[in-house]
């Protein structure tokens, strides 16, 4: 019975352009008959990728695509019953408005009678009556879209897509238009898949979000969910503004950061490393009351708000007040235990995948990554390891190392940045950052493409070139059984 | 502010005076031979006879054909490679496109003297198919001219255009014919006129494949060097108001273009 609800189903999508170059990975997505779900993240993140493939034109290098439960992955798109508002409108110039939005219908040899009276229907959800003979070069671009909109609906699709379609727009516009479309969907009870890098119209309009990034889903959820119980940093991050504290379960639903101890209502186990994440919204600024003090650093007047920055030890703490506050007064700060969301410190990230080399007594064991090479002391990666005669043993047997595959690992906070190239054994421009509390975790791309997460307490730029000190004391290895094809 | 060493005006004068030399006197030249008669008082005479005579409305329709059956063969081999050049997946696009436009860079008697000798070869004496090696060297020559405002015009098409059609149903076939067709009028166009007209007087052609039969060109050439100025002016005249006439006939198509892009 559920089963059959789900309009579509994405199954181990898979998509690599050029036979490189992945855009997903293994992607698994259904979407319910009805919905309206935006796919949310930054460019590049491969949304619009996978909404060309639900659309047919772009094909999965491998896995299926289900519609009403029949694999759809190889039909073509003019096959689909479903239809796509493109981003740049995509209206056939040498047509008017009544012969693009009836283009479908043509194809279809309705009745010319019938024909009309879908056109002017179509035109008259998009609040755009008497239009048909009007020339497509006279419409704004708000004209525009709702043609390009029509265009799609009158063919009364199983499946909506909407590709970015209000990013063209104005401001006023894209706000009209995003509870219009919300109210078209209401009424039509079509299920919409909209794609937007804008939180806000995701936000507003949704009734899923399907957050994404490099390929992967990070979140799907109800607006509220994503805004409240964000899963990982990012999407903390991406979704609104929020300030992001390390911190430490200390008790049963307590938490350590800022150098304070805060009720909260995540349980998690006592000694677990958090993130804390608290949006600038849910603290209050009072003069006398609250669990952290901290000194205004600024004040600035947004139209409905004040942002306010505090300063508390280390932490820089945004804050969005209703209130204005000089900047030096002393003030406390409060965090209702509701407003605290923990979400469990990520340590797996900082896998790099390498090859080892044969042992020798002079030069010991050496290990390849696909940035940087240099020597591991052998106990790291065996444990009960001896040296005899210049070779490994390990309960009584030789072991052959060369091709050996490994993963070498370290933490975020054990790495340093230096803008001197020499410095450190990777280099690599700093792709994204994010504060969280008192310093900066940084993500760094290296020319092979490998991706390193470091905490530094200075501020980098994005597309810095830095090179990355990595402690060799600090990074643990473990041996990769599974594919592990030399060992025997 | 420091003032130009040239106003735009005096940087038009040396194109202007080349112009007043080379086209616009030698038109008034032309149009001046082309109706008067031996005594130099007005006549159309010239024209009307041109009108009149049997072997010279031949030779117009001759020229007609030759360059209509060019202008279709040119556009049927163009516009696949054109659509493959600004549509096709090529990585090496450039190379590609350097492929079909190479041709020109040769000279045009040294490439139809080259393809004139495979064709001997073929057919043993080329005077048995005057006609079929005639139009086989004219579209071998103009083919160039027809590629690259095709492919200018294919490539200006959106390929979302494309894939909205196919999204609203259409098969292949269908969005050809409704949608990259009716955008790609404009370049067809320019095509056309880039090899209709010229094929009409290239009379080169015909002599080096010894074509007897006489197009316009040859007419021209023929009245001019045997000292005949009026009518080979008159000719000329002729023939200019034709590309006039294709001018005016055609601006309506670039004019929709034109609006066409302001919409987009």
């Amino acid at each position: 019975m559920k089963k059959k609800e789900n309009l579509i189903e994405l199954r181990h999508i898979k998509k690599c352009f050029d036979g490189n170059t992945v855009v997903t990975e293994d992607f698994n997505l259904e979407v319910k008959k009805g919905e309206f779900v935006t796919f949310l993240g930054p460019s590049g993140c491969g949304k619009t990728t996978i909404l060309r493939m639900i659309g047919g034109f772009e094909l999965p290098t491998s896995g299926e695509i289900l519609l009403n439960g029949e694999d759809i992955s190889i039909l073509p798109p003019n096959k689909r019953p479903i239809n796509t508002v493109f981003q740049k409108y995509a209206l056939f110039p040498h047509l008017n408005v009544y012969d693009n939005i009836a283009f479908g219908l043509k194809l279809k040899k309705l009745p010319k009678k019938e024909q009309d009276e879908k056109v002017r229907h179509a035109l008259e959800i998009v609040d755009l009556e008497g239009f048909e003979k009007r020339s497509i070069q006279t419409l704004s671009g708000g004209q525009q879209q709702r043609i390009a909109i029509a265009r799609a609906i009158v063919n009364e699709p199983e499946l909506l897509l909407l590709d970015e379609p209000l990013s063209a727009l104005d401001y006023k516009m894209r706000k009209e238009m995003q509870l219009e479309l919300k109210n078209m969907h209401k009424k039509l009870g079509i299920t919409f898949i909209f794609v937007t890098h804008d939180q806000e119209e995701a936000l507003t309009m949704s009734d899923k979000i399907v957050v994404m990034a490099d390929g992967e889903i990070q979140q799907v959820g109800t607006p509220e969910e994503i805004y409240n119980e964000p899963s990982n940093l990012f999407v903390a991050d991406f979704i609104g503004e929020s300030n992001i504290f390390k911190g430490r379960v200390v008790e049963k639903k307590k938490v350590s950061f800022c150098g304070t101890v805060f009720d909260c209502v995540d349980d998690y186990e006592i000694g677990t490393v958090i993130d804390a994440v608290v949006r600038p919204e849910d603290i209050q600024i009072s003069a006398a009351e609250g669990q952290i003090q901290g000194e205004i650093l600024s004040s600035d007047f947004k139209g409905t708000f004040y942002i306010v920055f505090v300063r508390s030890g280390k932490n820089e703490i945004e804050i969005h007040s209703l209130k204005n506050f000089q900047p030096g007064t002393t003030v406390k700060l409060y965090i209702a235990p509701d407003s605290i969301h923990l979400i469990p410190y990520d340590s797996s990230i900082n896998h790099y995948e390498g090859v080892l080399g044969a042992y020798s007594e002079e030069k010991g064991l050496y290990a390849e990554f696909s940035d940087f090479s240099w020597d591991i002391k052998p106990e790291q990666i065996f444990s009960d390891i001896k040296i005899e005669n210049g070779h490994l043993i390990k309960n009584g047997q030789p072991i052959q190392t060369e091709g050996l595959r490994i993963e070498a690992s370290f933490q975020p906070s054990a790495a340093q940045l230096s803008d001197d190239a020499q410095a450190g054994v990777v280099q690599g421009r700093i792709i994204s950052f994010l504060y969280v509390g008192d310093h900066y975790r940084y993500t760094v791309r290296s020319k092979s493409e490998e991706d390193y997460v470091v905490d530094d307490e200075y501020l980098w730029n994005q597309e810095d070139y830095v090179s990355i000190l990595i402690p060799k004391e600090k990074v643990s290895y473990r041996i990769l059984n599974g594919k592990n094809k030399i060992v025997k | 502010m420091k003032k130009n060493f040239f106003s735009r005006k005096q940087l038009a004068v040396p194109y202007a005076v080349f112009l007043l030399l080379f086209v616009i006197i030698p038109l008034l030249v032309l149009i001046y031979f082309g109706f008067t008669d031996e005594n130099g008082t007005v006549s159309f005479a010239n024209f009307l006879s041109f009108f009149q005579s049997g072997k010279t409305i031949g030779t117009l329709l001759y020229s007609i054909v030759i360059a209509l059956f060019t202008t279709i063969f040119c556009l049927l081999l163009a516009y696949p490679a054109a659509f493959i050049l600004a549509k096709g997946k090529f990585k090496k696009n450039q190379a590609f496109i350097m492929l079909f436009v190479l041709p020109m860079w040769i000279n045009f008697t040294l490439r139809i003297t080259a393809l004139k000798e495979i064709l001997t070869l073929l057919e043993g004496n080329l005077a048995y198919h005057p006609f079929f090696n005639t139009i086989l060297c004219m579209v071998y020559d103009f083919l160039p001219f027809m590629i690259l405002p095709l492919y200018q015009a294919l490539c200006k098409l959106d390929n979302n255009l494309i894939e909205a059609a196919l999204d609203l149903g259409a098969s292949e076939f269908q969005v050809f014919y409704k949608v990259v067709l009716p955008l790609s009028v404009p370049g067809i166009i320019s095509g056309v006129t880039m090899v209709f007209l010229p094929s009409m007087t290239n009379y080169v052609v015909l002599d080096m494949v010894y074509n007897s039969t006489y197009i316009m060109g040859s007419l021209i050439g023929s009245y001019f060097s045997s000292y005949d100025w009026h009518n080979g002016s008159v000719i000329s005249v002729i023939l200019l108001l034709m590309i006039c006439a294709v001018t005016l006939f055609s601006e309506r198509f670039t004019k929709s273009e034109q609006e066409i892009e302001k919409g987009l």
